[in-house]
């Protein structure tokens, strides 16, 4: 793209709504929770409201498990595992799961704008990513239920038994896939409990596998809050915890299971550097940094929240930034064309809020974007901080929102330590021309993903995962059978 | 007219960073042979000497993960080759400290010998077997590669002072880690003989810290220290390990414990190896 075009005014051209129709999605008043194949009211008959966040409105009512139900739902998953899962040949484990991922491929276009109602991201985001990746989860893993002895762990490697397993609202069905595909593949059965703000999703997996004749009990969707992922994980019949979530609560839960002989897998917070090189072909790189942080509305764990310019295009690179930001649609999620859709919940509106204050506070230069923002619902424009410093909040918390810090650097070997320096592991990007320089930088990050030209980039061969602080295990691949194998 | 010459006896120190310090709290503690009979005074590391070991494994990590995997194959090559011609004094020590009959110590050093070749000719097949390449659905070259968490933290095995020593700290060596191990209490000179190998097989400094002292005082330590990244606490009394579990959970160690001495072999290196993936564009 030529300057003289770059320069023109794209931000003002006027675009008509083009709404994603919601009449394909059925929703209940009230959902319960499903256990042993079938939806049961909560013993507490407590329920939850799950709103829109987009417009504050009420979606539907969510039961809330109590530690009877989370006890209720693991021993369900036992007996499934004892009586039927466990005895059910790797063949036929695989054709569940082709049925499962061939189930979400037809009921995807439903599942997308469930996903956006609930959540807030662009529909074309769950149409175009969350969805169809939850398919190839499901049709990846397939593949391997009858091939464990072939997965580099030995003849005959033995499942663990009951997992329990504890995903946040960023990906609802996205992550529900990792965690269920790999595991039931592997020969476990499980309990899955989704995050308190984005339930429908998950069960609306619970009515596939329904349709999918899953065994009763093989995969149970309990909802709830912290206290129901507490339960879970202090359930003496789970011989598995896997947790996707922050660090703090990471942390917490490899705690209180170290008295255990539970097997655990963290995928946890990070604050990735996405580093950028003098000779990066600069079109391509200015579209994969906005993407790299304001994919999602940067509700994404290995989101590219540092980003660290060299400091010869600095200025350049800054000045195409900002004028990308103010032409970044946010608004209506349901609309086909918009970038940027609602943040998830008040809460996590607040702590945007919040960190981004510090950042002027610490003497940060803000730049945000123009945009209108819708008068209901949760919203933050996007975001970006020049003049940051290693030291300041924004450049050492993870934010989970779309705001990008901005810090400089001049050699290579200054832009691995600065890189390096957090206690996350998680994921980093590099853009150069420069394969050798590339690859030298890439053997020196401390991160378990890195993107050389792109950046959040996933797929189901893919292992996926943490360093340091970031957690331990992969997802993905067939790193990703090692967190459900005794092995 | 000939009179018995009195041996020259040693004294057994840390190893920190390639030097054989004294303990820098000026502690040693009492040694007896498994029949109870005095052995030595060993130095009684404290929670400081293990806060230096960290720091000389910190600081040498990237040049030892730096050099080529072949290049690291020898130096524990070597290592093997000055234990096999000091193997008398080895099996002396173990079967001292162990209660063993001769004949069964030699064949444990023959054996523990055996295992230092064994992890040498790990270090260039660790890539291959832990990576690979994936199938991405999309115009990308994209591979895995097992990489060393850093620095690991080990508390051995109490009772298999040589052979469960050199397994536990050459498996994570192997794969690129650099290594601050207690020592066994009760039988800590085998270990501190192999510190004293190491420092003629051209290991390069801080790669290997052997501390010797007392285990309830100092796993704490290694076991909280925020710029440890992993744990093996395999011996560690049944009753401690809890407690270590959540002091490690602090900054989200790795920690691994041996199952058994029939434990796959090769969950020892994945235990402290990461997966990183790169993915690269694919285009004109």
């Amino acid at each position: 793209m030529g300057e003289s075009l770059a320069n023109s005014q794209l931000g003002a051209f006027a675009y008509d709504p083009a709404p994603e129709s919601t009449s394909v999605v059925n929703l209940h008043a009230s959902y319960g929770l499903f256990i042993d194949g079938e939806f049961t009211e909560p013993s507490s008959h407590e329920h939850f409201v799950t709103l829109n966040p987009a417009n504050e409105e009420l979606l539907a009512t969510i039961a809330q498990s109590s530690e009877a139900d989370i006890d209720r739902a693991v021993r369900s998953a036992r007996r499934a595992y004892d009586t039927v899962w466990s005895k059910t040949s790797g063949a036929e484990r695989a054709k569940y799961l082709f049925r499962i991922a061939r189930l979400i491929q037809e009921r995807s276009r439903e599942l997308a704008v469930l996903e956006t109602l609930d959540n807030g991201k662009p529909i074309r985001e769950s149409r175009d990513v969350d969805i169809p990746l939850a398919a190839a989860h499901f049709f990846y893993y397939a593949g391997w239920a009858d091939k464990l002895d072939y997965a580099g762990f030995g003849v005959n490697p033995r499942p663990l038994g009951v997992a329990g397993q504890i995903i946040p609202w960023n990906f609802p069905l996205l992550m529900a896939a990792w965690k269920l595909a790999p595991a039931l593949a592997a020969g476990n059965t499980c309990v899955l409990k989704p995050a308190e703000s984005t339930s429908l999703s998950a069960l609306a997996l619970a009515e596939i596998l329904q349709q999918a004749d899953l065994p009763p009990g093989v995969v149970n969707i309990v909802t709830g809050d912290g206290a129901s992922g507490s339960a879970l994980v202090e359930h003496d019949g789970v011989d598995k915890i896997a947790f996707t979530g922050s660090t703090e609560v990471g942390r917490l839960i490899q705690q209180r299971t170290a008295s255990s002989q539970k097997h655990l897998t963290l995928e946890l917070g990070g604050k990735g550097a996405n580093i950028v090189f003098e000779d990066a072909p600069i079109d391509e790189m200015i579209e994969g940094i906005i993407d790299g942080i304001f994919f999602n509305q940067g509700h994404v764990c290995c989101a590219g929240s540092r980003l660290l310019v060299q400091e010869s295009i600095a200025d350049e690179v800054l000045r195409r930034l900002v004028r990308r930001v103010d032409q970044l649609r946010v608004g209506d999620p349901m609309d086909k064309n918009t970038d940027i859709g609602a943040i998830n919940s008040a809460a996590q509106l607040s702590r945007i809020e919040e960190l981004t204050a510090y950042g002027e506070r610490e003497g940060a230069t803000r730049y945000t974007s123009s945009c209108v923002l819708p008068e209901k619902g949760y919203w933050f424009a996007p975001t970006i901080f020049a003049d940051v410093a290693q030291s300041h909040r924004i450049a050492r918390e993870e934010i989970f929102g779309p705001v990008l810090s901005v810090l400089t650097f001049r050699t290579p070997e200054e832009a691995v330590v600065k890189a390096n320096n957090t206690k996350y592991g998680l994921a980093c990007g590099v853009w150069s021309e420069k394969g050798s320089r590339t690859l030298w930088v890439a053997q020196r990050l401390r991160a378990g993903v890195i993107w050389a030209n792109t950046y959040n980039r996933f797929d189901p061969t893919s292992p996926f995962g943490g360093m340091r602080e970031s957690g331990f295990g992969r997802e993905g691949g067939r790193h990703g059978l090692e967190g459900y194998l005794d092995v | 007219m000939s009179e018995e010459r009195l041996d020259v006896r040693k004294t057994y120190k840390l190893l920190i960073n390639g030097a054989f310090p004294r303990s820098e709290s000026g502690r040693s503690y009492k040694v007896e042979t498994a029949t109870g009979e005095f052995l030595a005074n060993v130095a009684q590391g404290s929670r400081k000497d293990v806060r230096d070991a960290v720091v000389a494994a910190r600081g040498v990590q990237q040049k030892w993960w730096g050099a080529t995997p072949y290049n690291r194959g020898q130096v524990i090559y070597r290592l093997a080759e000055m234990a096999e011609s000091r193997r008398a004094e080895l099996r002396e020590h173990v079967m001292l400290c162990e209660g063993l009959e001769l004949e069964v110590a030699d064949r444990l050093v023959s054996r523990t010998i055996d295992t230092m070749i064994w992890y040498a000719g790990w270090t260039d097949k660790i890539t291959q077997v832990l990576g690979g390449a994936n199938p991405v659905a999309g115009p990308f070259f994209n591979f895995s590669l097992p990489v060393p968490s850093g620095v690991i933290g080990i508390v051995s095995s109490q009772d298999s002072s040589f052979e469960g020593f050199v397994d536990a700290a050459l498996a994570p060596i192997a794969a690129g880690n650099t290594v601050v191990a207690l020592a066994s209490e009760r039988r800590p000179t085998p270990a501190v003989l192999l510190g004293e190998m190491t420092a003629t097989s051209d290991f390069p400094p801080g790669v290997l810290n052997v501390i010797t002292g007392v285990t309830s005082e100092l796993a704490p330590v290694l076991c909280a220290h925020e710029d440890v990244d992993g744990v093996d606490l395999t011996g560690v009394a049944p009753e401690d390990v809890d407690e270590l579990n959540v002091v490690a959970a602090g900054s989200i160690k790795r920690v691994f414990r041996l199952r058994d001495v029939d434990d796959d072999a090769l969950r020892r290196i994945r235990a402290f190896v990461e997966t990183s993936t790169v993915w690269h564009t694919i285009g004109q």
